[in-house]
């Protein structure tokens, strides 16, 4: 079985995206923030990461940052998964090192249509 | 006839509290008028057990036309057979499911494989999206020549049609709802090629020039679509009988596909005991026909 990380403020947001990750064949760990998404990522194996951009202590930017900076994390497969809606914040999470990024409401379809093309999809 | 003069099938006031009259059952003889009405005007069948689907669909063109009952919409239909009404009821019935990048591995082998060789062998490029729906399917195709082939620009002609005139109206704006940007589009190319307008993402000028969007019925004797290198119609011929399956194809390889043109279908769908003029060349999991030579 895959595991993803969920990095999100919001225990709702992350109970409904683990549930939909449950439903894509993927185990998952939660995180409040992108500080305690490093603590997680130094302990477990994760095969992506899914980062909310709006988060008290470190947001989700900054962890993205954080991870491309270190080998071991350099190309973790990272999902924003952000109300954010702007071209510009998007791009910007791009260029930080993110690799996909969904607007939120998520749906089930984006998720797997987006791990997809992180070949993470239920074919890969 | 509820109202309305020949030239009136335009919508009647919606009567007050109709929706609170939503029809739950249809009855098989007027299912059956629907099937043979749809299979007439768009040859798509309509499947015994998709009932339940019909009403759900007709809903809106009832409210839309203030009719209390699909029996009432069937007795219009009757005397109109052609018209706003009937189109809206064909559009309705007929199917719109896509995304951007329906089945990546399909534009994989389009920018590996085929698009390349296409283009080596004529140095321009004809590509014909049919049932495109709300038209993911030609802005990806758009998208990839964009992003990968853009000195080709210019000698690309990509044309993209639909049934339905309002997925033909939809595809020419090509605004899509954050839920259809959200789903199989690449976030960078996403960034590269849309502006986000109000809750809507519209394709930059730049993509929606390359691409000439209008209304074609594959029941059509005549087309006009001229030669193309490239044919797309994937999940159409599923919900076709056989017959007119095989009709379509040998139609598109004799008369819109040069010799060496190439024809994508749908994941479940195949020429195989069709057409057999067609040669099947399989790359990983992309399996695409070609016209010989």
């Amino acid at each position: 079985m895959k595991r993803a990380l969920i990095v999100d403020d919001s225990g709702a947001t992350r109970a409904v995206i683990r549930r939909m990750m449950g439903q894509l064949d993927f185990d998952c760990l939660e995180a409040e923030h992108g500080e305690a998404a490093l603590e997680v990522l130094h302990n477990d194996e994760v095969d992506v990461a899914l980062v909310d951009w709006n988060m008290p202590v470190m947001d989700g930017v900054t962890l993205v940052k954080r991870l491309r900076r270190e080998r071991r994390f350099a190309a973790l497969p990272v999902m924003m998964v952000s109300a954010e809606t702007s071209a510009a914040r998007m791009a910007q999470a791009l260029a930080a090192g993110a690799d996909e990024f969904v607007m939120k409401p998520v749906t089930l379809e984006t998720l797997a249509s987006k791990l997809e093309l992180l070949g993470l999809g239920e074919s890969s | 006839m509820s109202g309305g003069s020949a030239a009136g099938l335009a919508p009647i006031p919606a009567i007050e509290g109709a929706s609170s009259h939503v029809p739950t059952t249809i009855e098989p003889v007027a299912f059956e008028f629907l099937r043979s009405f749809v299979a007439r005007h768009s040859a798509l069948v309509l499947e015994d057990g998709k009932e339940y689907l019909a009403i759900n669909r007709l809903v809106p063109v009832l409210e839309r036309h203030g009719l209390g009952s699909v029996e009432e919409l069937i007795e219009r239909l009757r005397t109109f057979t052609r018209g706003p009404l009937a189109d809206e009821v064909v559009e309705a019935m007929t199917t719109n499911e896509t995304s951007f990048f329906r089945d990546p591995h399909v534009f994989d082998a389009l920018r590996d494989e085929i698009l390349p060789r296409l283009w080596e062998e004529r140095g321009t490029l004809r590509i014909w999206s049919g049932a495109c729906s709300s038209g993911q399917e030609p802005y990806t195709l758009a998208m990839l020549v964009a992003e990968h082939f853009p000195h080709w620009r210019g000698r690309v002609s990509l044309l993209a049609t639909d049934l339905s005139s309002a997925m033909v109206a939809r595809t020419a704006e090509g605004r899509f709802s954050r839920l259809e940007v959200n789903r199989g589009l690449p976030a960078n190319l996403l960034v590269a090629h849309f502006t986000p307008t109000g809750p809507d993402w519209v394709v930059n000028a730049e993509l929606r020039s390359m691409i000439e969007c209008r209304r074609l019925n594959l029941l059509d004797e005549s087309w006009g679509v001229g030669t193309r290198d490239l044919v797309l119609l994937r999940n159409v011929l599923i919900y076709m009988p056989p017959e007119t399956k095989a009709a379509l194809l040998r139609r598109i390889r004799t008369e819109v596909l040069r010799p060496g043109g190439v024809l994508v279908l749908g994941s479940s769908e195949t020429t195989l005991h069709l057409d057999d003029g067609f040669e099947r060349v399989e790359v990983g999991r992309a399996i695409w026909y070609r016209r010989p030579e």
